[in-house]
Order: C-alpha cells, then sequence, then structure tokens
C-alpha cells in the first residue's frame, strides 16, 4: 500500500511519484477519469499497474494518495 | 584518440569488476554502465541507492552530513548544535564554504561550532539536561540568534534521548523555532537519507509557522531559489539574474538563507530547484500543500543558463520573458568573450566526474560550452530519478557509475586516461600523484562561484588553470613507465 503522490503535468497527464521508491512515472490509463468518478485501475507507462479506491468527483491535484499494487508489470 | 566503443566500455567494466569475490562483484557489477540514450529509464541499467558493500572504500557521507552539513548548515541565522560527540561538528565546521552576509558570532553563526560534547556520562545518564541547559547558554552569549536546531550525532538515536521534548519545551522558553532533527549518521545508506529527515523536519517545524498571516506584502512574480547553497557565492551569483529579469527572490534555500525566508517560501509563485536531489522533497510537499508549481533549473554554463532562464520565463508573462531575453543578450558579449578566450586552450579535452548528487549532470553543459567532452560521470549518493535525468546529459558509449569505490575510480582513470577529474578532496591527491589534472568539484577547490554568467567565466578560467599548468609535464610518477603510456587508451589524445 504504497503512499503515491499525483500531479499533472504540463501536458495534462497524470504523473504518478511515489518517493520511497523513486518512482516517477506518467499514467497512461485511469479507468475512472471523469468529472463525477475518479480512480479504479491505473496503468503506468513502465507496465506496472496500480489501483485506486474510487472516489466521487476529481481530486484535488497534486495530491497524496495510498495505492493498491496490482501488477509489477515485469 | 577516439572515445572508447561501447563493448571496449564494457569490457573495461568486466575487467575491472574482475579482481572482487564472486558476491561483491555481482553486486558492483548493478552499480557500473555504459550510457546509451536510447533508454527511458535507467533502472534497466543501472542501481543505485544501496547500501555499500563491505570492504571497499566508499566515498559516501552519512545523513548527519547531509542534514547538518548541506541542508541546515548554511541557514545563516540559526544555530546549529551538533548534538552528540565532539568530533562531528568539529570536523565540519564552515566545510562547504557556504558564504554569507553578516557578523559572525553576533548576528550569523554559519562558520560556528556549536556542540553538546558528549562524554561517557551523557551516554550513560542521557544528554537531555544538558542539552536544556545548552539552549538556555546560547541564548544568553548570543541573543539574537533567530533560532536553534537540534542535529542528532549517532549516540542520540542510539540511547534513545528524546530531544523533540526538549525542543518543545526550549521552544517555550525562548519563544523562538527550536527544531530537532533525527539525523543520525546511521541511518539510510548515504547522505541522502539525511536531505530527506531535513526537509522533513522543515517541513513539520519551520514550514507552516506562517500560515494564516498575510501581512507579508507579495508580488505576481515571487520566487524562491531552492537547493542552491551558496558555496564560493553560487546563489549570490544566481539571484542576481532572476532578479535582473524581473523576479523577486522572496527565499534562498539555504545559502545565505535566514529562518524568516524559509517560513516566507509558502507564499511565493514558483519553487526554483537547482539541486534536485537534496531539496525536491520540500518543493513537492509544498505543491501539494500551497499549490506551488516547482522546476528544475541548471545555471552552469551559458547554453544551459539561457535554457533555464527561458524555462522559468516561460512560466510568467511577458514582462519577464522580454526580461530573460534582456538578461541573455546582456552578458553575451561577456560569455563569448570567455568561449573565444578558453575554448582553444581547452577543446577537445575529456573530463570524468564524479561528485555528489546534481552536479555529475548539471555541469556537463559547461564543460560542452567550452569544448570540452565528460567522457565518465557518476553520483556518490544520486537515486534512479537522477540517473533517468542523467543518459539523457551523457554520451553514448561513456562510463557511469554509481557510488564508485577507490579502486574502481583508480582503474577507469588508467583506462580511460582522462585529461581532467572532477571530484572531491579524498580523491584529489590520489589523482594529481597520477599526473592528471584536477578539480574539486564539491568545493570548487576554493575558488568559485560557479553559477551564472558571472560563475561561468570562473569556471572557465579554474579548468584552463588545472588543465594547462606547466606543473603536469614535470610530473613523472615512478610507475609509469614507457611501455605503460604506450597502452594507455587515449594517452595524449
Amino acid at each position: 500500500m504504497p503512499s503515491v503522490m499525483l500531479k499533472k503535468n504540463a501536458e495534462g497527464k497524470l504523473v504518478f511519484y511515489v518517493p520511497k521508491k523513486d518512482l516517477e512515472e506518467v499514467a497512461e490509463t485511469v479507468e475512472f477519469d471523469t468529472p463525477e468518478k475518479w480512480g479504479g485501475e491505473v496503468l503506468l507507462s513502465d507496465g506496472s499497474k496500480y489501483y485506486f479506491e474510487p472516489i466521487d468527483g476529481q481530486p484535488d491535484f497534486p495530491v497524496t494518495l495510498r495505492a493498491k499494487r496490482l501488477d509489477s508489470g515485469e | 584518440m577516439a572515445a572508447l566503443t561501447k563493448e571496449e566500455t564494457e569490457a573495461l567494466i568486466q575487467e575491472v569488476l574482475e579482481i572482487y569475490p564472486e558476491q561483491a562483484r555481482k553486486d558492483r557489477a548493478k552499480h557500473l554502465a555504459v550510457n546509451d540514450q536510447s533508454l527511458e529509464k535507467s533502472n534497466k541499467c543501472i542501481t543505485s541507492n544501496r547500501k555499500s558493500q563491505p570492504g571497499v572504500m566508499t566515498i559516501r557521507g552519512c545523513a548527519y552530513a547531509g542534514s547538518k552539513g548541506v541542508v541546515w548548515g548554511p541557514i545563516k541565522d540559526m544555530i546549529h548544535i551538533s548534538h552528540g560527540p565532539v568530533g562531528c561538528g568539529q570536523y565540519s565546521r564552515a566545510g562547504r564554504r557556504n558564504y554569507y552576509v553578516g557578523t559572525t558570532g553576533i548576528n550569523t553563526f554559519g562558520t560556528m561550532n556549536f556542540t553538546s560534547d558528549f562524554t561517557e556520562k551523557d551516554i550513560v545518564f542521557g544528554g537531555d539536561k544538558k542539552l536544556a541547559k545548552i539552549m538556555t547558554e546560547i541564548e544568553q552569549l548570543f541573543p539574537l540568534n533567530k533560532g536553534i536546531s537540534i542535529q542528532s550525532e549517532c549516540p542520540i538515536g542510539l540511547i534513545g534521548d528524546d530531544i523533540e521534548a526538549v525542543a518543545k519545551k526550549a521552544n517555550k522558553e525562548i519563544g523562538k523555532p527550536v527544531v530537532p532533527v533525527r539525523c543520525e549518521g546511521f541511518r539510510g545508506v548515504s547522505q541522502s537519507l539525511g536531505h530527506h529527515i531535513a526537509n522533513d523536519a522543515i517541513r513539520d517545524w519551520v514550514l507552516e509557522n506562517r500560515d494564516g498571516d498575510e501581512s507579508f506584502p507579495t508580488t505576481p512574480y515571487d520566487v524562491a531559489v531552492i537547493g542552491d547553497y551558496n558555496i564560493g557565492g553560487d546563489a549570490w551569483a544566481s539571484r542576481t539574474l532572476l532578479e535582473e529579469m524581473g523576479l523577486r527572490v522572496v527565499a534562498q534555500w539555504s545559502g545565505d538563507g535566514t529562518i524568516a525566508e524559509m517560513e516566507k517560501t509558502p507564499k511565493v509563485k514558483l519553487n526554483l530547484i537547482h539541486c534536485y536531489r537534496s531539496m525536491n522533497y520540500i518543493a513537492r510537499h509544498m505543491e501539494e500543500k500551497y499549490k506551488i508549481p516547482w522546476i528544475e533549473y541548471n545555471f552552469f554554463g551559458p547554453t544551459k543558463i539561457a535554457e533555464s532562464l527561458r524555462k522559468i520565463a516561460a512560466l510568467f508573462d511577458e514582462t519577464i520573458q522580454a526580461g530573460a531575453e534582456k538578461v541573455i543578450a546582456k552578458y553575451q558579449a561577456e560569455y563569448d568573450a570567455v568561449i573565444a578566450k578558453y575554448k582553444p586552450r581547452l577543446q577537445g579535452k575529456r573530463v570524468m566526474l564524479y561528485v555528489g548528487g546534481l552536479r555529475p549532470r548539471h555541469v556537463i553543459g559547461a564543460y560542452e560550452d567550452l569544448g570540452m567532452e565528460v567522457v565518465g560521470t557518476g553520483y556518490e549518493f544520486g537515486h534512479n530519478d537522477d540517473y533517468d535525468r542523467t543518459i539523457k546529459e551523457m554520451g553514448n558509449a561513456t562510463l557511469i557509475y554509481d557510488d564508485v569505490t577507490g579502486y574502481e575510480f583508480e582503474e577507469f582513470v588508467k583506462r580511460v586516461q582522462p585529461d581532467l577529474i572532477g571530484s572531491g578532496i579524498k580523491e584529489k591527491y590520489i589523482f594529481q600523484k597520477m599526473g592528471i589534472p584536477f578539480r574539486q568539484m564539491h568545493s570548487w577547490d576554493y575558488s568559485g562561484p560557479y553559477h551564472g554568467y558571472d560563475g561561468f567565466a570562473i569556471f572557465a578560467r579554474d579548468m584552463d588553470m588545472t588543465l594547462n599548468n606547466p606543473c603536469w609535464k614535470q610530473v613523472k610518477v615512478p610507475w609509469k613507465t614507457d611501455d605503460t603510456s604506450k597502452v594507455a587508451v587515449a594517452a595524449g589524445a
């Protein structure tokens, strides 16, 4: 259950940062990414997958959230 | 002679690794790599931020060095107590030449050493009482201090002193910030964790002090310079450029910085990060909490300076963008003259670097401006994200070494035969005795500043002065026969 710092980069893409692991990746897809609902499975550009408990509405980026690691991508 | 090919570099790494026992060889192999610009992520080729192997000569420091020596130490109007035995404070005293303005011992304390001077008695019975007493004494002797930080040395963590409680109590008594920092030297694998701990201490004990206080008048052009430690005056050389382009520098972290500046930083519009490795943590925190964006910039060499000034200006309005162009144009004649003078003397020279957490990639541009080539680089305590940023800066087939050992570094140098090495004091005399020109790139070899346009002129002069010094022709090392110099890959170039 890593704490993940999420922010939007200049292109509006989601940047995923795990301080403990120096992991800084751009998110390829986010399962739910609408003004009403956000979260679910997030696929990173290195192939790994994380899961965020879906929440109502967009989080106020940048924000730190807890994620569950689904697939390391290796 | 031409640079090494990819295969040759790989063979060189294998050759150097041969001397280690199997286990150590396997571990060290992960830390040495041949650069390949096509890679997006460094973790495919290099491992970093791992514990050093027992028995090798590592060049790293400790968490206390990262906190007291780097992040907290330069904050000039605070008193930083080296809490523990006397040695750590004394040997690190004024070590990084973080210049500052002020009267030492009256309102600034940068080059002084404050220590609780632990003895056997304090280890056995605990040092909390002593610490409380020291702070009262400091208040009497140096009433103009603006706060105190307690920098823990190893024994504090080992004996379990409650410095937080002492700090809170002292804070009430003296009415100034008292910051306990849990930066015991044994924490982590290098000074890098010390930076992180120091950043966290600033976050927890300093940053919020002026939340809700709107008395500080702000402008839309407020910025903070973060991660510039003013070594030899670096931060000043950077600050003038930013101010000339129309920005207002509210805070300097932490070279020539004050605690008041740090407390005001949450009011700025943009954080400018020079040393990413040591201060990205606090920038990320401010981005999340105060919604202050941050960018990295690089003020080494005119190419990178112009690039950075434009990048910074792009985040502001047209007046700043015009200001940036004006600054670049203003200094053009100056830096063109520097390049015209020194480039012919330095053209084609090859450099190997091994520095801390930022310069192994940041100074590459400055060398390239002078027509020099960096053929090997490495970090003492860089993390993966540092190497990610390095791959693009370095040429293909160049050497990259993480937490290099004394032995490896010497062997690489013997084979690659660079014309100049930039590293620290511990490496300096070994390589000078090997007959290779050397610059200390941690403290600029008692010179500086190297940041900004003013700094570039000094940088170029220093490199020329070292490289083309006639003394190198007089050095004939006893073990160097004519045979070995022929074998050397690029001798004489």
